[in-house]
């Protein structure tokens, strides 16, 4: 095989790793907005909140210890212990629940028949909020997190794959914690439309997304039905947090995030999940193969930064409602 | 009749003591009063129509005895017992079912699937057993679905099982609409104009179907219909409602013959 081509696939390849990432984040805002019409600004806050609780919390950081410190004059800032990946990985999907059943309590229960403009707002609102949150329970600083996933380029595949092409080619390269990122993705997708697709909640979360009249009178209460969304959406948020942040270690620029998942989002259809991961692995193989096939040789490069929106914009102007969203059907 | 004894229809069912009694409800939106003064009742096991003219009131009052709305003024009293005001999904929990005038079912959902939301009531696994699937939870799904499956052959639509509601025609989706609301096993059913938008026969159908469930499973009815005929014909006792306000109460016979009913129908000449 000519090395060009074989170049290429590598790229594809570690487009789709890319895309996986993208479609995580775009999970968790698809979640929410199917069963309660709300566009969740704060999920990507959400991934970088739940991220800095699971190092705070493997770590053994006193929460708010600045806060204390300043005020009453101690130097504490460690427990002294560390917590194991496993448990702390549970301890932090427990606070991202009892982060759902806040919102729910004092926020969503507060807005119920307001406008999705109302809602949205409330999120941003939500969103710098948290971030402040973060910041004074964990602390500002770059963290490493490390949940014993595997990093560095797969050795093993370098090698077996390098027979394919002549001199010159190296074999694939591809990092260990993409293709465990790929795997818990899928794991995640997996059961997330089995428990809704033949479970009793499952049915419920449905009937919500779809009439929350008829899912009120079949005995559904929309409260309940809140918080789990929210759950779940945390633990999506979790899962990508945890994902993003062994990458690239957590930082507070990990809420930008969220900015990747709008084009994906555009590109899938805001309603469908099935939408999201797809849409996230065009914009991973597109933003990639664009910047490999075009823009480094012709436009200088950087083209990663804008592809995905251009892309969005294009699908916005031919295909309003996403790939695999709800038609827009007025009726007159 | 007195309020408490129960008597038997000419056709052979039995009536029984009160099942809800609506005790002077008065509903308002703003300046506008929706219901004003209203009681009735309803009796265990009976086809308890209400009809009116348009804007009369008739969805509201189905709307405040399923919980959509709280009237401002007026009792409720069910089984026996005064209702406090509560969410319309406790209410669903007290075994009260409905439908809805303009379909309200969950389109994306299958027949099946739809119908199985009727049982969500009944099923009381908690979500780390159903999300493994095993034990408690997994024989709740085949006993609720055997009550599904019953349903669904009574009402005749075992062949859409597996359809897409939203892909439906018109009357077929009324009648799931109707399987949901049965599959509850509902004390009380309230049918939001059941026949609305249909052809005859479909009408025929539905009423047919109206008066096996009340007589196979006893259930008691309360319904809003336009079309006078149907009404005469299925339902035990009629109230008449005009620009919110009771006007008759009866069975269909003496409804039929009440002066203020042929008017609020026919109009008054001022003459």
């Amino acid at each position: 095989m000519p090395n060009q081509l074989l170049f290429a696939i590598e790229v594809t390849i570690n487009g789709l790793m890319a895309g996986v990432m993208y479609s995580l984040v775009a999970l968790g805002f698809v979640l929410i907005f199917k069963a309660s019409g709300i566009f969740n600004y704060a999920q990507g806050v959400m991934a970088l909140f739940a991220a800095l609780t699971l190092v705070g919390i493997q770590n053994g950081q006193v929460p708010f210890s600045h806060l204390i410190n300043a005020v009453f004059g101690t130097d504490i800032h460690h427990f002294g212990w560390h917590v194991p990946a496993f448990l702390a990985i549970l301890l932090a999907a427990g606070v991202m629940v009892l982060f759902a059943i806040i919102v729910e309590r004092y926020i969503l229960k507060h807005l119920v028949n307001q406008e999705p403009i109302i809602l949205f707002m409330a999120t941003i609102g939500l969103a710098y909020f948290m971030e402040g949150f973060g910041d004074l329970m964990w602390g500002s600083e770059i963290k490493k997190l490390d949940v014993g996933l595997p990093q560095g380029g797969s050795l093993w595949l370098e090698a077996k794959s390098k027979v394919l092409g002549g001199d010159g080619f190296y074999g694939f390269y591809i990092d260990k914690l993409d293709i465990w990122a790929t795997f818990f993705a899928a794991v995640l997708v997996i059961s997330l439309v089995l428990f809704s697709q033949y479970t009793k909640t499952g049915r419920a979360l449905r009937a919500v997304a779809d009439d929350h009249q008829a899912a009120l009178s079949v005995g559904i209460s929309l409260r309940a039905i809140w918080v789990i969304v929210w759950s779940i959406a945390g633990f999506v948020a979790l899962v990508a947090g945890i994902m993003w942040g062994a990458k690239s270690g957590v930082q507070f620029s990990l809420s930008l995030i969220a900015l990747k998942a709008l084009p994906v989002l555009m590109l899938g259809g805001f309603t469908s999940i099935p939408g999201a991961i797809v849409g996230g692995l065009i914009i991973g193989v597109g933003e990639k193969l664009f910047e490999f096939l075009i823009g480094a040789p012709f436009l200088g490069g950087a083209t990663e930064n804008w592809f995905a929106y251009m892309l969005a914009l294009v699908f916005l102007v031919f295909r309003p409602q996403g790939l695999f969203g709800d038609k827009i059907i007025e009726r007159v | 009749m007195s309020l408490d004894d129960s008597y038997t229809t000419p056709d052979g069912r039995t009536i029984g003591g009160v099942l809800m009694e609506m005790k002077n409800i008065t509903l308002r939106f703003g300046g506008v009063t929706a219901i004003e003064d209203i009681s009735f009742d309803i009796r265990e096991g009976e086809i308890r129509a209400i009809i009116g003219p348009n804007g009369a009131g008739k969805s509201s009052m189905l709307n405040v005895i399923n919980g959509f709305y709280h009237p401002q003024d007026g009792e409720i009293w069910y089984k026996g017992e005064r209702r406090q005001a509560m969410k319309p999904h406790a209410i669903a929990r007290q075994g009260i079912a409905r439908t809805f005038q303009n379909i309200a079912l969950f389109n994306g959902m299958s027949t099946l699937d739809n119908i199985m939301t009727g049982r969500l009531t009944h099923m009381k696994s908690n979500m780390i057993l159903q999300a493994i699937w095993k034990g408690p939870a997994e024989r709740e799904e085949t006993v609720n679905r055997e009550k599904v499956e019953e349903v669904i052959d009574f009402l005749e639509i075992q062949s859409i099982r597996k359809t897409p509601v939203g892909r439906l025609p018109y009357g077929l989706q009324k009648r799931v609409e109707l399987a949901r609301a049965l599959a509850a096993e509902p004390s009380l059913l309230l049918l939001d104009e059941p026949m609305a938008g249909m052809n005859v026969e479909e009408k025929e159908d539905m009423s047919r179907f109206i008066l096996d469930v009340n007589d196979e499973f006893g259930t008691t009815i309360a319904l809003i219909e336009h079309d006078m005929g149907v009404v005469m014909d299925i339902s035990d006792r009629v109230v008449v409602m005009d620009y919110g306000k009771k006007i008759g109460d009866g069975t269909p016979a003496e409804v039929r013959a009440n002066q203020e009913v042929i008017d609020a129908y026919l109009g008054v000449s001022h003459d």
